[in-house]
Parts: C-alpha cells; sequence; structure tokens
C-alpha cells in the first residue's frame, strides 16, 4: 500500500514539474524588413558614417522621416557602427526583434500596456499549449513614419431592402 | 356507466346530425363558403411558398422582426377577448337581452382565436418544429417566456369558448337543463381568463425593455380598452346579420347597449393613449423616435403617419357617434360607427402598434416595412379561415338557439313536438 | 321527396369530397415541402436532453451530410465549458478605425450565409463625433473611400453576451441559454424561429437565416462547433458566439485576429493576469445600454 502511495506521489510530482516546465511558446513577430536589405552592415560596414540630416537620394528613398523629425534623425535609432543592430539611451545595443525596448524608451505608457498584452495586437492562442503570437511596434507602426495611414473600408452591409428576395414593389 | 354510455349515444348522435346540417344549405351558403374556400386555397399556395424558400419571401427583415401576422395576431386576440364584454353582464347581472346571444359571441371569440394562433404559425419560420412549444412533449420556457404563456392562456381560452357553448348548445339540443354547477365555473373562469389573454399579450411586448416604445406600462390597460371597442364593434354587425338570415332575434335594446359600452371603452383608449402621447412629447427623450416615426415621421420617412392619423379619426369620430343616444340608437350611425371602430382599431393595434416597436431598430436603423403581396394573401387567407369556422359553428348553434334544430324534431314528427317546442321556446330557453 | 333526398345526398357527398381534398391538399404540400434533412431531423431532441451516444449519432450525421454538401472533412467538436472560466471582450473605441476587416473575417470563420440572405454578426457604427448614447443618428451604410474619415467615430457591435440576457428569457422553447463560461448560445436545429428573441436584443446582437444559407463551399470552414459556426438551416436564429469553437481551445477569436489596428481584446474574466481583466482594472470601460441592467460581457474601453 505504501509503495503505491509512494507511486502515486512520485507520479503527481512528475507531472506537476513537467506540466510547470512544459514550455508556452510565446512568438513575436518578425520585424517587417524590406526585402534584401538585411544585413545592414552588408552595405554599411564600408560605408563613411554621415550624421548630417539630409533628404536620402541613392538608398532608402522611400524613407521620409515623420517620427518627431525636428529632434530625431538615423542615427538616434540605429546604431552608427553597428547597423544590424538599434541602440538605446544607454549605449546598450538590441536587435531589431527587439525594437519594442527602444520604442518603450520614449512611449513609456504605451509600452505598459503593449507588455499586459493590451496596446497592439496578439493573435493564435491566448491560453493552453497552442502558440502565443504578439505583433511587434513595428508590424504595426511604420517606425519612421508611425502614424496609421487611412484604409479603404470593406463594402456595407446590403440594405434590407437588396438582403430580400422577397421585395416585390 | 349505463349514463356514461348514454352521454356518448347523444354526443355520438349529436355530432352525426350536426355533420349534415352543416353540409346542407341554401345557395348563397355555398357561395359564400366556396368563396372563403377560395381565398383560403390562395392563402395555402402563397404560404407554401413562404414554408419553401423561407420568410424571405415575406418583407420582414432583422431590421422589423415581425410585420403582418404579428400585428393581426395582436388585433385577434382583443377580438376575442372582447367577448367577456358579453359574458360579464349577461351572465353575472342577469341582462335578459345580450344573454341570448352570448354564445354566438364566445363562438366568436373561438373563431378568433383559431385565427389569432394561425397567425402565429405561419409567422413561425420552422413550423415543422411546433411541437417544441407543445407543453410535456416539447420543452417550453415556463413561467419566463411570455410567449409560452401565451401558447398557454390562448390554448385554455380557446378551450373554453369551445366547452361552454359547445355544452350550452347541446343541452340546448336535448332540450335539457345545463348542469349550472359544471358549467358556472367555466364560465366564471372565462370573464378573467379573457382580461388574461390580451394582458399576457400586452406583456409580451410590455417586458423588452429592448424597445421602448413597447416598454410602457401603460400598455395592458390600452389593449384592453381598445379590444373592448373593436371586438363588440364587429359582434354588432354579426348579430345583424345573423337575426336576417335567421329566426334567432336580436333586441335593438342589446345593440344599442353594447354600443353604450364600446363608447366608455372608447373614452379610456384614447384617454390612455394621450397620457402616452403627453409623456412622450413633454419629456421629449430619446425614446420618442418611434412614436414621431408613427404620428410625424422621422428622418424624412413618414409611411405611417396617413395611416395612424385616419385611425385617430376613425376612433374620435366613432367615440361620438357611440356616445350622442341620437346616433347610437339609429342603425344607420350605429354600424358606420362599427366600421370606423373595427377599422380605426386595427391600424391602430396592428400595424400601428407593431411596427414602430422596430423603428428605428436598437442601433438606430430605419427600415421602412411594407407588407408584400404575399403577407396580404396569406393574411386573408387566415382571415377567411375565422370566417369560415364562424359560419360553420353558426351553421350549427343558430338553429339550436332559434330552436329550430333539436333532438325532439329529429325523433319524432308529432303535433305534440310543436306544443314542446312553442312551450320550450317561451319558457325554458329564456329561463336559461 | 326521392329527387330531394338524393339531391341532398350528392350535395352533401361533393361536400365531404371538397372537404378531404381540402386536408390532404393542405398537408400533402406542406409535408412534401420538406426536405429530406428536415424530415431527418425532425425528432431531433434539445442538445441538453441528448445523451452522450445521441449526441455522437447527431455529429456522425451532420459530418456525414456537410461533407456530401461542401466536399470536405467536417469536424464538428461539442467541447464543453472550460471550468473557471467567464469570457470577456474589450473593445478600444478611440482605436477602430470602421474598416469592417472584423465583419468579413467572422463571416469567413463562421459559415455565416453570404448573400441573399447576407448575414452579419457585427455591425459598425458610424457616429457623428459628439455622439455616443444615443444611436440614432448612427450610419450603418458609410461607404467612403478611405476611413477613418474626419468628425466621425466607430462603434462596432454584436453580441455582448450579457450576464442577464433578454433574448434567452423570452424564448418559449429554451433553443437559447448561457453557457457555464457565458457564452449565449442557440441550439439551431431546436429554434422555432418565432424571432422573439430579435424583438428582446437591445444591441440587434441576433439575425435570422431568412431563406436557406448560402456559403460557397471552397469557403467553407470545416473546423466547427455544434453550439457556433456549423452550417444552419433556414428560418432559425443566429448570433455571435465569441468564435466558441476557437475561444474553448484557448484561440483568439476571429474578429480579433483581423482587426488591423489592434482594437479588439479577449480574454477570460475570472483570470486576474487576463488582458481584459487588465483593461477593466486600469482603463475606462463601460457597456453599451447599462441602463438596462443586461450585464454584457462586451467592454468598450480608452486605452488612456
Amino acid at each position: 500500500m505504501r509503495a503505491f502511495y509512494a507511486a502515486v506521489t512520485c507520479l503527481f510530482l512528475l507531472f506537476f514539474f513537467a506540466s510547470s516546465a512544459m514550455p508556452v511558446v510565446e512568438e513575436y513577430m518578425p520585424p517587417p524588413m524590406t526585402e534584401g536589405m538585411f544585413p545592414c552592415s552588408n552595405c554599411h560596414a564600408t560605408m563613411e558614417v554621415n550624421r548630417k540630416k539630409r533628404v536620402l537620394k541613392e538608398e532608402h528613398t522611400d524613407i521620409k522621416l515623420h517620427h518627431a523629425e525636428t529632434m530625431r534623425w538615423c542615427l538616434d535609432c540605429h546604431d552608427a557602427k553597428n547597423r544590424d543592430k538599434l541602440r538605446l539611451y544607454n549605449g546598450d545595443l538590441i536587435d531589431f526583434t527587439e525594437s519594442y525596448r527602444l520604442c518603450g524608451e520614449c512611449h513609456g505608457n504605451v509600452y505598459k500596456d503593449w507588455k499586459a498584452g493590451l496596446h497592439g495586437k496578439r493573435v493564435g492562442y491566448f491560453a493552453g499549449p497552442g502558440k502565443r503570437t504578439y505583433y511587434l511596434c513595428a508590424n504595426c507602426h511604420n517606425p519612421h513614419d508611425p502614424k496609421f495611414k487611412p484604409l479603404k473600408p470593406e463594402p456595407p452591409p446590403y440594405r434590407p431592402e437588396e438582403n430580400h428576395d422577397g421585395i416585390s414593389r | 356507466m349505463e349514463k356514461f354510455r348514454e352521454t356518448l349515444k347523444e354526443t355520438w348522435h349529436f355530432y352525426r346530425r350536426t355533420l349534415s346540417l352543416v353540409a346542407r344549405g341554401s345557395k348563397a351558403y355555398y357561395a359564400w363558403c366556396l368563396f372563403l374556400l377560395a381565398i383560403i386555397w390562395v392563402g395555402l399556395v402563397y404560404y407554401l411558398k413562404q414554408h419553401n424558400v423561407g420568410l424571405v419571401e415575406t418583407n420582414m427583415t432583422d431590421q422589423v422582426s415581425w410585420g403582418l401576422y404579428i400585428a393581426n395576431f395582436t388585433y385577434l386576440v382583443g377580438m376575442a377577448a372582447a367577448a367577456v364584454l358579453l359574458v360579464i353582464p349577461s351572465y353575472i347581472y342577469s341582462f335578459k337581452p345580450i344573454k341570448e346571444i352570448v354564445v354566438l359571441g364566445e363562438l366568436f371569440a373561438a373563431s378568433s382565436i383559431v385565427m389569432a394562433i394561425l397567425f402565429v404559425m405561419v409567422d413561425l419560420g420552422r413550423l415543422d418544429r411546433f411541437w417544441h412549444m407543445v407543453p410535456f412533449i416539447g420543452l417550453m420556457h415556463f413561467p419566463e417566456s411570455l410567449l409560452a404563456w401565451d401558447v398557454l392562456v390562448l390554448n385554455g381560452y380557446l378551450f373554453l369558448n369551445l366547452l361552454i357553448p359547445v355544452y350550452l348548445l347541446v343541452k340546448f339540443y336535448y332540450r335539457k337543463e345545463p348542469n349550472w354547477k359544471f358549467i358556472l365555473p367555466f364560465i366564471l373562469a372565462s370573464v378573467p381568463w379573457a382580461v388574461g389573454i390580451h394582458t399576457v399579450t400586452a406583456f409580451l411586448y410590455n417586458g423588452l425593455a429592448a424597445r421602448p416604445f413597447w416598454n410602457a406600462s401603460i400598455l395592458a390597460p390600452r389593449f384592453l380598452a381598445s379590444a373592448l371597442c373593436s371586438g363588440p364593434a364587429i359582434m354588432i354587425i354579426i348579430f345583424q346579420i345573423i337575426r336576417k338570415i335567421s329566426a334567432i332575434k336580436v333586441e335593438d335594446r342589446a345593440l344599442f347597449k353594447i354600443a353604450e359600452l364600446i363608447a366608455y371603452a372608447m373614452f379610456i383608449n384614447l384617454f390612455l393613449l394621450s397620457a402616452e402621447l403627453f409623456k412622450e412629447y413633454y419629456s421629449n427623450t430619446i425614446h420618442i423616435a418611434p412614436l414621431k416615426y408613427l404620428f410625424e415621421g422621422l428622418h424624412g420617412h413618414k409611411q405611417l403617419v396617413p395611416w395612424i392619423w385616419a385611425a385617430m379619426a376613425m376612433n374620435v369620430i366613432a367615440f361620438f357617434l357611440f356616445l350622442i343616444p341620437g346616433t347610437r340608437k339609429r342603425l344607420a350611425t350605429l354600424n358606420l360607427g362599427c366600421l370606423l371602430v373595427i377599422i380605426g382599431v386595427w391600424i391602430e393595434k396592428g400595424p400601428g402598434f407593431v411596427i414602430p416597436g422596430f423603428v428605428p431598430d436598437p442601433l438606430g436603423e430605419i427600415y421602412v416595412y411594407i407588407p408584400n403581396p404575399l403577407e396580404l394573401m396569406v393574411s386573408f387567407g387566415i382571415w377567411a379561415v375565422g370566417l369560415l369556422v364562424f359560419t360553420l359553428l353558426m351553421k350549427v348553434a343558430i338553429p339550436i338557439e332559434a330552436g329550430e334544430f333539436s333532438h325532439v324534431s329529429y325523433v319524432e314528427r308529432s303535433s305534440r313536438r310543436e306544443e314542446e317546442d312553442q312551450a320550450w321556446r317561451q319558457g325554458s330557453f329564456r329561463k336559461f | 321527396m326521392e329527387y330531394q333526398d338524393k339531391q341532398r345526398y350528392t350535395r352533401r357527398e361533393f361536400l365531404r369530397n371538397l372537404s378531404l381534398t381540402t386536408v390532404a391538399g393542405m398537408s400533402i404540400p406542406l409535408l412534401s415541402s420538406c426536405s429530406k434533412e428536415e424530415a431527418e431531423d425532425f425528432l431531433q431532441k434539445h442538445f441538453h436532453e441528448m445523451t452522450r451516444e445521441e449526441k455522437k449519432v447527431v455529429i456522425a450525421k451532420l459530418e456525414e451530410r456537410y461533407s456530401r454538401k461542401y466536399g470536405k472533412k467536417f469536424e464538428i467538436s461539442t467541447k464543453e465549458a472550460i471550468p473557471n472560466t467567464l469570457w470577456g471582450y474589450g473593445l478600444e473605441l478611440s482605436r477602430c478605425i470602421g474598416c469592417r476587416r472584423c465583419v468579413y473575417a467572422c463571416v469567413r470563420e463562421n459559415n455565416n450565409s453570404r448573400y441573399k440572405p447576407q448575414l452579419h454578426w457585427i455591425r459598425v457604427l458610424r457616429l457623428k463625433r459628439g455622439t455616443l448614447i444615443n444611436l440614432d443618428d448612427s450610419e450603418h451604410y458609410y461607404d467612403p473611400p478611405q476611413v477613418p474619415e474626419k468628425g466621425f467615430l466607430y462603434l462596432p457591435v454584436q453580441c455582448q453576451h450579457c450576464e442577464d440576457p433578454p433574448c434567452v428569457k423570452v424564448c418559449p422553447v429554451h433553443a437559447t441559454w448561457k453557457e457555464p463560461d457565458g457564452l449565449v448560445v442557440v441550439d439551431y436545429n431546436w429554434c422555432i424561429g418565432c424571432r422573439y428573441c430579435i424583438a428582446a436584443c437591445p444591441y440587434k446582437g441576433r439575425v435570422f437565416n431568412w431563406a436557406e444559407p448560402n456559403i460557397p463551399p471552397e469557403e467553407v470552414n470545416p473546423s466547427v462547433h455544434y453550439l457556433g459556426n456549423r452550417p444552419r438551416m433556414k428560418c432559425a436564429v443566429d448570433k455571435c458566439t465569441f468564435c466558441i469553437q476557437r475561444v474553448r481551445n484557448g484561440r483568439y477569436p476571429a474578429c480579433v485576429e483581423a482587426c488591423p489596428t489592434g482594437t479588439r481584446k479577449f480574454g477570460n474574466l475570472l483570470d486576474p493576469d487576463s488582458e481584459i481583466r487588465y483593461i477593466i482594472d486600469r482603463k475606462r470601460a463601460f457597456r453599451l445600454k447599462e441602463d438596462l441592467n443586461t450585464e454584457p460581457k462586451f467592454y468598450y474601453f480608452f486605452e488612456t
């Protein structure tokens, strides 16, 4: 009988630890990169650093900075030496996959809400063993121009008259 | 046991005799029945189309999800409840002239209930699942759902209004004194029951907080008042037809008495309506929207406005016609008043009550609902069913009441019968 | 006399025949207009009254029927509510741009009828800025080239899954009820189509299949729940279930995933760490028509 209890206890403990150790897959969406651009160092490693505010004419012509542009320029966020990284205030370098930490430096309240799953978007599973997928700030907001762009709305519902075959007027 | 067998035999005999009575009649009778059957047939063909394809064949939508069918249902429940107006004074206060015709009134109530139930049935999307609503067989949501209540009280009322007149008629047929100990409780029950069916029907709408137009506690009294106008009005006309085409005597005095009661009921009806109008217009909250849609139009949609004002005019004119003794006691103006009440109340409490409940809908959308030909045809069909049922019931009830159709006349054709007849007509029948 | 009797007899016979044909004429087309499926389902019991075995039989029948009709293998779940869950929904009003992505994602996920009749469980209302309570001036059919429009805000409305649902109260046959996890669901096979619930709902959360639903077979979603998104039949009522087929497996509802602005939030109200609880505890949240005491579990809120 004691052996039975011991076995049951062992089994229970095993399951207990196994279940708590079972990883809940949390995954961030990959950051949105322009095709063929990354790693940035492919080009930038050999280029001279130019800190001057200017209209980009040769490359990155699609980027028009509309993100507090009066007080900011490229190298405030991108690291001058290692272009494959982003740079925080304190000098720490982070990957593009962690860009939210950089965003959070200014947008502290939003960052807090985002971490709680409130601001931003999550898809997939929120409970159980299924995969949780979190959108990064940059998946929705273009970091160079974060304001949301207007969308074409989906068509309105049919009016009740159109929805009814039986209407014979 | 012996007595029971006797009763069975009598019932079977009565049933057989009734059938043959119904099957025989004048040319006009046949023409009338065929005419009704033709309308029923057309209505049925249209209903089958609706049943096949779905309610999409009507003009009802998610915005206005009840229409002409439920409007007619509401009106007819009122018609049925109106029988109480004849039952109260006749049985309880023994007002003789009305008493003689009360059986006919109850049969009229039964026919109305048949129509009301039919209107609910054609409104059901899934008639094949009707049994889900049958007590004990289905799964009735009683007592929470007012519709479950309605099913119970309407069927109960139908039962009462068939039992009482049929019992009395069978007794008359056999020239026996009715067992009052047996039937009086049913008669007494039918009085509150009539108030009950209309109250429950009013509560059906009244309880919906989502529809401010219906969510007014004045609704049940208003329903009763308007029912006590339209029901008796239609009966005044029916009684005149009956006394013209049969030997039944309906005294003018009885008709005038009913008309006087209509006048009081109409006064209460108009008073309650004005109370409602005052509350809505003086407080002028957003809940006034449906009332505005009805009386003056909303955002340019004025489809119901001419109808409701016509109804208001009809009701007011009829009120004065019935109030002033001179016009009340002249048959021409009396009948005009009846016609005005029947139509006026139908508009006010049928479409004029059901449709504004849905306009604007809870999210503020306005859909202009006008019944389509299919709905009209199905409705006509059901009205024809009701008229046919009433005609057939009258075909039996009138000769019995007039003393022409009785067991005695069937069994023996002796001169004694005549005397008996005479004696009975003057004695027992008046006494009942 | 002889002649008269004869005439009477023929008349009577005529009338009898007439009445018989009328009765037959009334019942035969009624019966014949019922489809084979309707005849099969005629005696099907209420979902709650079925035993486990009976449910299995019904599920097998439906899976076979759907597969035949849509050419896909269906899986019909009857997964019950998870203990200690009460589903709640959050919607950030200042972020909704009225693009209606949610509306059509919902239609696809839930196998709603596409046209004639078109069935939408979500309605997006456009309100003039400055109003929020009076919906009488709302516009349901706005169709500008781009949203959001200046001077307007958008209010999506769907079933609010009330804790005290008036629709459930009024149903005469128990065809709709509140599940233990708070979802208000319909047994589409039990609904008699009286539409009393539509009249009772203050949020227009319920819609009706006015005709046989119309789903393109190539777009049909074969992963369904019996009380949720399984293909429905004509003339039964229909409503949002918070994607019961997804949320009982821990997956976000389709509208949450479709929203491009992250307006829509979902979670377990009984879990203090859930997103929905975070919203209620920290943000300014309210519910539509709170004065009606229906206690919706659908919270509109403002992020800041």
